[in-house]
């Protein structure tokens, strides 16, 4: 009775309890910056096109633009790297560091598969959906802010977002946050996998993922736009 | 049993175990004691396949284990139950999801053949009814006494404790010892403890190693250890008289 194969269902299990810390754990500081970067997107926008020539609603389009194509995916991910990338790191740090880890081995587990993979799925599936959250809640301060500074209403806004949309903007910004997602992911996992020592290597690691995720993020930011823009 | 054959490792040039030859018997008690550096957690990573010797063979009931496939070496794996030296218990999961982790992984028994299962061992190792604690909220005795139960969950045929009674008072120590020495017989597995306490080799002993700068200085039966006259080892012996 003592002879099957690590289970599928363990691995799914964990996958949804990922899913929860990275997705959920993470949408309250999503939804705080995405509201707040539409919104001084667009008085700053406003505030540089102010001329009796420039229509309004282009100032929708350039909010909605700039926030599909850049700033959602990639402020949203780099905070993550932040959030997400820290916690990852530290956590598979100090399994290393307070032998967990060679308890799974020696117990026949393949350890980096059981505690990289799920974190890395869960983040492929909900930091792309965080990043359309962002989206949308970014052209939502863009016209909260336009209102209520009186630069244009919501109808402008609007015009301007519908008139400059192109579904490829959409899914280049979903290949941004698919990319970043898994550099955050396996950076930090094999950040903290490495650790050798103790806490304060554990911290060194911590440190060490989000450094090295951002600066992915922004590398890979720069190449994805030279490949498919 | 498991026998070590001209076991060797080295670290970056530098030989940390050498030439160790040793067997190490079913249904018994086996001790590796030793000063601190000497090598004993290095020889007992070696065994379990956490370090791999650099040369020399680890056979375990006729099967090699330094040279083994993937998935045979995995179905050893599951025959072993390990306590280590700071527990290692998943601090994210409760005593019962620490203990029921293999059972979990390997069979296929129902959620409530775990739950007995677990209770069993928790039982086993006088820990019952505290499924439901995290290890960060219990004590260090308690600590290696889920370890145990974790390390027994399957039904092994090799235990390794590496300094089960480090950092424990002297009662609970002899607690962790004596249950040691129960589920070695009762379950008739080949245990072995690394450990500097000279209590624990007299009271629950059968065959000891004394390892001694990377080398088998001396091994025999427990009770032959006084009539020894290797001189690294009585000195050993001798130091601990005043601990
Ligand atoms: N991963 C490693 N890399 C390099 N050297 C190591 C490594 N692990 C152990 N050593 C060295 O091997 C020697 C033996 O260490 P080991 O941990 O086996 O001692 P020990 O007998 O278990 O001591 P203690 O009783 O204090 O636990 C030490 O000198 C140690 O520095
Ligand atoms: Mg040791």
């Amino acid at each position: 009775m003592f002879s099957k194969p690590e289970k599928l269902s363990v691995y799914i299990d964990r996958t949804i309890t990922e899913m929860n810390n990275i997705g959920v754990g993470s949408l309250s500081i999503v939804v705080i910056i995405a509201i707040f970067q539409g919104a001084v997107t667009t008085l700053q926008i406003a505030y540089q096109l102010i001329s009796p020539l420039i229509a309004k609603p282009v100032i929708g389009s350039i909010v909605s633009d700039s926030s599909m194509l850049e700033l959602a995916p990639t402020i949203t991910c780099l905070v993550l790297a932040g959030k997400v990338g820290s916690h990852i790191a530290s956590e598979i740090g100090t399994m290393r560091v307070s032998e967990q880890i060679d308890a799974l081995e020696v117990m026949g587990i393949n350890s980096s598969g059981y505690l990289a993979l799920p974190k890395i799925v869960a983040g492929l599936i909900m930091i792309p959906m965080l990043v359309i959250i962002s989206i949308f809640l970014s052209n939502l301060g863009g016209v909260i802010a336009g209102e209520a500074s009186g630069i244009l209403t919501y109808e402008e806004y609007f015009q301007g977002a519908r008139e400059s949309f192109m579904p490829f903007n959409l899914l280049f910004s979903l290949i941004k946050a698919f990319t970043y997602a898994f550099i955050i992911t396996s950076v930090s996992a094999f950040q903290g996998y490495t650790t050798n020592g103790g806490a304060l290597e554990v911290g060194a690691s911590s440190t060490k993922a989000v450094v090295y995720s951002a600066v992915a993020i922004l590398f890979s930011d720069y190449l994805l736009a030279q490949i498919l823009l | 049993m498991i026998e070590l054959i001209n076991v060797s490792k080295s670290f970056k040039g530098v030989k940390v175990l050498k030439n160790i030859s040793t067997k190490f018997e079913t249904g018994k008690v086996n001790l590796v004691i030793g000063s601190s550096g000497h090598g004993k957690s290095v020889m007992m990573k070696c065994m379990v396949g956490l370090l791999k010797p650099s040369s020399g063979n680890v056979m375990y009931d006729d099967r090699d284990f330094t040279n083994l496939g993937y998935s045979q070496l995995r179905e050893v794996r599951k025959e072993i139950g390990m306590l280590f030296q700071g527990t290692a218990l998943f601090d994210s999961l409760t005593v019962e999801q620490n203990v029921e982790f293999t059972l979990k992984m390997f069979t296929s028994m129902t959620p409530a053949e775990r739950r007995d299962r677990v209770d069993f061992c928790l039982e086993q190792v006088e820990m019952k009814g505290i499924n439901n604690k995290f290890p960060a909220e219990i004590s260090g005795g308690m600590k290696k006494r889920v370890g145990i139960a974790r390390a027994i969950a399957l039904d092994i045929k090799y235990l390794f404790c590496d300094e089960p009674n480090s950092g424990l008072d002297p009662v609970t120590s002899r607690v962790i010892d004596e249950l040691l020495k129960s589920i070695t017989e009762e379950f008739n597995i080949t245990t072995i403890i690394n450990t500097h306490d000279m209590k624990t080799v007299f009271d629950i002993g059968d065959d000891v190693i004394f390892i001694y700068q990377g080398m088998n200085e001396w091994s025999g039966k427990v009770k032959d250890i006084h009539s020894s006259n290797n001189e690294m080892l009585t000195n050993f012996i001798k130091a601990s008289y005043f601990d």
